[in-house]
């Protein structure tokens, strides 16, 4: 995606300034995907690669429905089957939509190096601007979803825009469009946090007890939620229990970097004021003159 | 009377250490630019972002390469002995007093902190290889566990920090001790020079001079 000019950008990888702000009402948009209604048909999957343009090499079948296997620089959404026991011998067959969860606080965005390649609107969806992508692969280390691709053919990361061009022009993004049961809605961040929580009232109602939305805080919330049957276990659809940036990435890309620096102009300086204060170190002249007695004068060694 | 002079590096051994130099300052230009936003500009000596993202992998590898050959050729003189740590004692004496102050007569063909500087150099580039494998996008990242991937980030700049902090010691002494520079680029330093800052490395010199000189006779 290029940078959309008509959305203000509230962050922007490897930046130390403030990001053009100008446009300061923007409220902050959510997608919502309610396990509970989706029947994993992948029209997402398609509406998706039919917006976006994408092509991705036909796969093979590795045993479950899942297809393609796994998210690629292709493939930015994938419904992913779990056949799992959340009681002991209560099987169930669940289905997740995967894909960029565009976290307010982007792990991607705080690893990125190149300035300007991630980008944070102020609607809350985060961007990869591909041309300033470097292809490091820094974004991969600081998504807790794993979710970012790098692609073999350009080396640049790709992952779902949450349609950030069609958002921009008031349209909603392509998996919603065509959800044909109304799993996937859109709307702003409030009304789909509220709308999360009275479906999981009525799911509760109906005696699924653990019903809850994934709206998860160690990223500071996320502007794609789930509604989950089993919210109190996440993982058994693969969803992190308690997502957060890495501490190591965040002490990686957090202070040491401009303690670093500073330490390390400050030896340059130390070196140059010790120089200036103190004069350089010299061989005194009677050693010079010893030396040379001690010999007839000529220059030893192989070279001369 | 003209200055005696006496061989420190052959040329082989001089255009190692400017190879790896040369290495070392552009795998440290595209790294600097890749750490701090403010440094990106330095993308710019390896003809810009994308080409700093490629080589520098390649960069660092050759210089680990290149280093192997210095780290062999000069590992034996680089042992540490108890006159090194009588050395180090001192050194906080030369660098406040100068000229003035009283240097110890045991120092061989390296003193304590030549040494110091070597054996950082050396830890500090494996750490860097290993660590910087471990999370090269092009090569080997798909393959490696995420969570060892953000150990070895971390790990990589740390060991470049310090590696670079080893380096300003390293240029530094070079400039600040007059005469050292000369060894490096022609090859040979001043007898007092070598008396002065390496007496035990001048009289071993001094003596194999004398032998090589009597057969001739």
């Amino acid at each position: 995606m290029s940078s959309l000019q008509s959305q203000n950008v509230v962050a922007r990888s490897a930046t130390t300034t403030p990001p053009p702000q100008a446009r300061a009402h923007v409220p902050e948009v959510a997608k919502l995907i309610d396990v509970s209604k989706c029947i994993g048909c992948k029209a997402c999957q398609v509406a998706c690669m039919e917006w976006n343009d994408l092509r991705d090499d036909v796969g093979s079948n590795i045993g479950v429905y899942d297809n393609p296997s796994d998210l690629t620089s292709q493939s930015w959404t994938l419904m992913r089957f779990f056949e799992v026991e959340p009681e002991p011998d209560k099987l169930e067959w669940l289905i997740r939509k995967d894909g960029c969860m565009h976290c307010d606080d982007p792990g991607c965005l705080k690893a990125c190096p190149s300035p300007g390649a991630i980008v944070k609107y102020a609607n809350g969806i985060v961007d990869f601007i591909s041309e300033h992508c470097i292809g490091c692969g820094y974004c991969i280390k600081g998504c807790p979803f794993n979710v970012p691709r790098i692609s073999g053919k350009d080396n640049k990361a790709y992952k779902c825009t949450l349609c950030s061009d069609r958002v921009g022009v008031g349209l909603e993004p392509a998996c919603v469009k065509t959800c044909p049961t109304g799993a996937i809605t859109f709307g702003a961040k409030e009304d789909m946090v509220a709308s999360g929580e009275e479906r999981a009232l009525e799911l509760q109602e109906r005696g699924f007890k653990n019903a809850g939305l994934y709206n998860p805080a160690g990223v500071g919330g996320t502007h794609v939620m789930y509604v989950l049957k089993h919210a109190d276990q996440p993982q058994l659809t693969g969803l992190p229990q308690n997502p957060s940036i890495s501490p190591f990435v965040s002490l990686w890309k957090g202070w040491t970097k401009p303690v670093a620096l500073a330490v390390m102009a400050g030896a340059a300086f130390t070196g140059w004021f010790h120089y200036l204060r103190k004069g350089p170190l010299e061989v005194p002249e009677e050693d010079e003159e010893v030396a040379s007695a001690g010999t007839s004068g000529e220059t030893q060694g192989e070279e001369s | 009377m003209k200055k005696l002079q006496l061989q420190r590096y052959n040329a082989g051994q001089r255009s190692n250490h400017w190879a790896v130099v040369t290495c070392f300052v552009l795998a440290a230009a595209s790294g600097f630019a890749l750490f701090h936003p403010a440094l990106f500009w330095l993308t710019a000596l390896v003809g810009g972002p994308q080409w700093a993202r490629i080589l520098h992998p390649y960069l660092g590898i050759a210089m680990f390469v290149l280093f192997l050959g210095m780290f062999f050729m000069f590992v034996s003189a680089n042992r540490w002995r108890k006159e090194d740590s009588e050395w180090l004692a001192s050194a906080g004496d030369v660098v406040s007093k100068g000229n003035q102050a009283q240097l110890p007569q045991n120092v061989g063909k390296y003193n304590g902190g030549q040494k110091i500087v070597f054996w950082l150099f050396t830890s500090c580039l494996v750490v860097l290889l290993a660590t910087g494998l471990l999370f090269w996008q092009a090569w080997f990242a798909s393959s490696v566990p995420i969570g060892l991937q953000r150990v070895a980030v971390l790990l990589h700049a740390v060991a470049a920090f310090v590696l670079v902090l080893g380096f300003i010691v390293h240029v530094y002494a070079a400039l600040w001790v007059k005469g050292t520079l000369h060894a490096m680029v022609r090859g040979t330093v001043s007898g007092g020079w070598a008396k002065h800052h390496h007496p035990q490395w001048y009289r071993e010199q001094m003596q194999g001079q004398a032998a090589t000189k009597a057969p001739r006779k």
